[in-house]
Parts: structure tokens; sequence; C-alpha cells
């Protein structure tokens, strides 16, 4: 009899491994019984967790760490075993801002279409309507990618745009409606507004920081401990299921899998786009590809650095306003688990690192790293303004940022 | 005290405000559309938040909550941190609440109570409702099976429904499942 282990998730693309370690068998091949429940909102999926309705969630990584620091909520430590990719996210504008200040029928330079957005925010500013994003949660990777973005580009976030939280099916209605002039989501919410014509791609946020830490598996920590075998078998499940979502040969099964109504309830046509690294920025254009626009697999890309969940503390503290405190940087980084991620796969051919934690955005190009078993090549990693983070400096780093 | 519903289901919200409105002392508003609902609320000003778990604004309006300064007090989740049973009743029901900071706790849990109850009433109400349709959709398929054996077999009413059920005691079944079967082989057979 097969465990049963349930995961609850929100319907987006992203949600692919636990949907595919499900449907392909690969949960049961390591004696597990998936069940995935699918709520609409982050604050359901991560109460379902906290109260015991789920073992684990699909869960933006800086809400899990926000969940463990107590920010809006009684404090809960949470885990992060496995992050469930990197990247996927895109910066979709109403149509004539997104000529405006865009690059047509192409992702445009991220620096050059922050220069030309910088001019625009400085005008609506000075107009007494300043432009206004909506992002999928406060405590998000996409939250965070699109200021940091903003800001490096000399925009200020809060003070010269606004930036508020749109849930994602609403994406495309809050831009048609005007409620928003851009967003920055997940997909297939950009491809959406895209097929509607209420808004055009300009960006993705792999051009931001090309290897940026996007959705994890969360659990409560004292779950992680009841049920350590579990977890370390699912991770060996969604391993599995990685290998078999970038392969391009699985790319139409998958899509179909991921469009039924129990999951993603979407267009497979668009989904499948995503999952093959390809978008179409505007309606009426070329499909543009886009490599790594999705990053599910290579690389140990699902290997919980230490580091990743440090930049997203610095973040926090950025944004917040409420100071760097080092006890909370700390609990901030407990909260990746390189150790269970190591234990799920020790003894597998699965590549894994040497180190836990690495200077992030420092990779230029291709650079084969020190391993404890198999072999890592790593390619360009960088952020698009060439800052690379620290985490041994994580002030420094903070009181260096625009 | 004053207590904002939100809901996108009307008919539920009814059911809750119906509900609460015994309780003394309370005024009640409910808020069925999710535009404009952060100013909705910025107006009610209330001291307490039902919203069901469903709701996909359920992050906006968390984030409303943590940012804003409209409402005189920052509002925590649910009753107390301590309260555990009521919290999983609560998610159990598929409602969430969210409560002015400070409020008393022995008001706020009769009413989330409550809330609770007639949410789990409207579940019931649903599955009811649910059920029903289920056995009149299974009606019309045991009369179409029927028609079918008066037709083919040329068989009177009372007869074609006794043979439909001597079968489904002969295999142990359910004579809406026979029904449904005989309604199948007919179809596959050429008959409408």
């Amino acid at each position: 009899m097969p465990n049963e282990f349930v995961v609850g998730f929100l319907p987006l693309v992203d949600a692919c491994l636990p949907i595919l370690a499900r449907e392909h068998g690969f949960a049961e091949a390591e004696g597990l019984s998936l069940r995935l429940v699918r709520d609409i909102s982050w604050a359901t999926v991560l109460d379902r967790l906290l109260y015991g309705h789920s073992d684990a969630a699909h869960l933006v990584a800086p809400l899990a760490i926000a969940t463990t620091l107590g920010r809006d909520r009684p404090a809960q430590p949470l885990s992060v075993p496995f992050v469930l990719g990197l990247n996927g996210n895109a910066v979709t504008l109403r149509p004539e801002l997104a000529r405006q200040v865009g690059t047509p029928g192409q992702l445009g330079d991220p620096a050059r279409v922050g220069a030309a957005l910088a001019v625009v925010a400085q005008a609506r500013k000075a107009a007494g309507k300043r432009l206004r994003f909506g992002v999928v949660h406060r405590h998000s990777s996409h939250n965070y990618m699109l200021r940091y973005w903003l800001a490096a580009c000399g925009v200020r976030p809060d003070e010269e745009v606004e930036i508020v939280t749109v849930p994602p099916p609403f994406c495309a209605d809050a831009l048609e409606a005007g409620e928003v002039d851009g967003i920055c989501v997940g997909e297939p919410w950009n491809s959406v507004a895209v097929e509607r014509g209420a808004g055009e791609i300009v960006l993705v946020t792999a051009q931001i920081w090309r290897r940026g830490v996007e959705k994890v598996l969360a659990l409560r920590e004292a779950r992680l401990e009841e049920r350590r075998a579990d977890v370390e078998a699912l991770v060996r499940a969604l391993r599995r299921a990685g290998a078999h979502f970038v392969d391009p040969a699985n790319w139409d099964v998958n899509a179909a899998i991921l469009a039924r109504p129990e999951y993603l309830d979407g267009d497979a046509v668009l989904i499948r786009r995503a999952i093959s690294d390809r978008l179409l920025l505007a309606r009426g254009g070329e499909l543009v590809h886009f490599p790594d626009f999705m990053f599910q697999h290579r690389e140990a890309a699902n290997f919980p650095w230490v580091s990743q969940a440090e930049w997203l503390y610095t973040q926090m503290v950025r944004w917040e306003g409420r100071g760097f405190d080092p006890g909370d940087a700390i609990r901030a980084a407990r909260v990746f688990r390189p150790d269970v991620y190591r234990s799920a796969l020790l003894g597998t051919g699965e590549p894994l690192p040497g180190a836990s934690s690495k200077v992030e955005g420092s990779l230029k190009g291709t650079t084969i790293v020190g391993t404890q078993q198999g072999s890592i090549t790593l390619e360009s990693n960088q952020f698009f303004d060439d800052r690379a983070f620290d985490p041994a400096d994580l002030a420094g780093y903070l009181a260096r940022l625009p | 005290m004053r207590i904002a519903i939100v809901d996108e289901s009307a008919m539920r919200a009814a059911v809750i405000h119906e509900g609460l409105a015994a309780l003394d002392d309370c005024e009640i508003f409910v808020v069925t559309d999710r535009r404009g609902l952060v100013a909705r609320i910025g107006e009610i000003a209330p001291d307490i938040v039902l919203m069901d778990l469903g709701n996909p604004s359920r992050d906006v309006l968390e984030e409303y909550f943590a940012v804003s300064r409209a409402l005189a007090r920052p509002i925590a989740m649910f009753v107390d941190e301590s309260d555990a049973d009521s919290i999983a009743a609560s998610v159990e029901a598929g409602v969430s609440a969210y409560v002015v900071d400070g409020m008393a706790a022995h008001r706020i849990r009769p009413l989330l109570d409550l809330a609770v109850r007639r949410f789990n009433a409207f579940a019931r109400l649903q599955a009811d409702l649910a059920e029903a349709k289920g056995k009149l959709a299974e009606r019309e398929t045991i009369d179409t099976a029927k028609r079918i054996l008066m037709d083919s077999r040329g068989l009177p009413e009372a007869q074609a429904y006794a043979e439909l059920r001597r079968t489904a005691m002969n295999q142990g079944k359910r004579i809406a499942d026979i029904a449904e079967a005989v309604v199948t082989a007919h179809t596959l057979m050429g008959g409408r």
C-alpha cells in the first residue's frame, strides 16, 4: 500500500513536476501515492499547508521565507528540500506601452527597455497618474525580479511606480481594463493576455537574472522530519519528472496533461509554448524561442542553494524597509535544505554539487564545478546589470544596491 | 462589530449573512464583486472579514492588510494563534477570517463558530442539490430504458419496469445502472 502524500498547487505551468510525477507513475515507483490539491490563491495553498491539509506545497519561494520569518502571519518554520524550477515568468505591458518601450517582434534588452520605461514613468508621475504594475504576490519572485529590474534602471518602485497584487487568472482582465499598465506573472497568463490582445510581452525574467529561483516545494519543518523517507522518495520522483519534462519528445503529451481541467484547466497550445521555451510576444507575430525561459532540470536546477534563500532574504529586506537582521538572515538561509536533497539522491546517478552555496550571478560562461557525485557544468547565471551576489556579505550587498 | 462577508457566490454570502444576522450588535456587509474590493473594504472598515478559501482575491486582500494604513489597526490572521482547533475547523469548512488585532477572542470565537456552521450548512445544501439532480437524471434514464423495452419487446410499462428491477436484483446492481446499460446498448445498436 503506497503512502499517500498530498501536494497543494496553483494552476501554473511550473506546477508541472508534481503533476507529471503523479501522471507518469514516478511517484508510485517510489512507493508514494501522490494526491494533488488545486487552489486559486497562494494564501489558501499556504493555509492548507500550515493546517495540515497538505504535506507539501508548490509555493513562490519568497513566501516560504516570509512564513518562516512570521511576516503577515504567526511564524511557522518551513523547509524547502527541492526547487521546482527557475524563471518561467515574463513582463507583459499594455500594447501601447509595449510599443513605446519594447523592441517589436523580439524580447528587448532589459537595460534599454528599462531606460525607455523610466522616461514614461517620470512623465506619468508628473501627470499624477503613476504607472502601475501587477505581481502575483508581494512575497513572490515576480515582485522581486520586477523591482530588481526597475530599480537597476533608475525607476524607484513604490515612489515612481506602483506595484500591486493581481491574481494570475485576472492579469489579462486587469491589463484590458487599464487597472494595471503591466504585469509580471508566470505562464500561461502572459500568453493568455497576448492572445486576447490585452498585452505584449517585452521581457522574460530569465533576462533579468539568467538563473533566478522561482517555485519551490515547501513543507512544514515538522512534517518534513515526520515524513523524511517519503519526502526523499518524492525528491527522487520529481527529478525523474524533470527529465521527462525537458525532453522534447514528451512536450505534446505533457502539455495535454497539464491542460486538463483538474490541473491548469487551460489551453494545451499555450502551455506547450512555455514548455518549449517559445513565446508569442504580440498577437499576430511569430513565435520567439528563448532558451531556458523555463529551467526545470539541467545544471542541478532543483538543488536548493542556500545562497538563493539568502538572496531572497536580501530582497525582502530591501523592499520592506524594516532593516537587515542577522538572526532573520540565518533563519531564512535554513529554509533551503540541501542536506535533504543530497541524502535523497546520494547513490543515484543524479549530480550533486560539492558546495551548498555559491556566488550568484558571477558566471559569464560555462564552468565545470566541483561535485560530490556526477558532473555539473554551470552556464552563465548573470543578473542583467552584472552585479554579483556574494552570500558571505549580505549587508554589504544590500548597501551597494541602488 | 462590523463584519464584512467577501464571497463571489451571492447565494453562499446570503446563507452566511442570514446566520450571522442572529447575533446582537453586529453590522453585516456583503461584498460579492471582485472589482473595487479593496476600496470597498476600506470604506466598510470592518472589524472582521470572512472570506471563502476558494476566493482568488485572498492574496489581494492580504496584501492590503499588510501594507495599508487605511484601517486603523493591522489585521491578524484568524482568531488567535493558540486557537488551533478553531482554525482547523475554519480551514476544513473553507472559510478564512481576518480580525482586527486586539479584538477580544471571546467576542470572535462564537462568531467564527457560527460562520463555520453556516459554511458547512451551505456545503451540505450544495451536496443535497447535486444528489437531487443526480436522482432526477437517474429517473429520466430509467424512463428511457422502460420505453425502449416497451417498444422493442411490446411490454406494458409495469412489466418493463419489473424486468429492469429483476435484472438489477439478479446482478446485484442498481436499477439505474441497468437502465443506463439498456440505453447505452440501444444507442450502440443504432437506436436513438
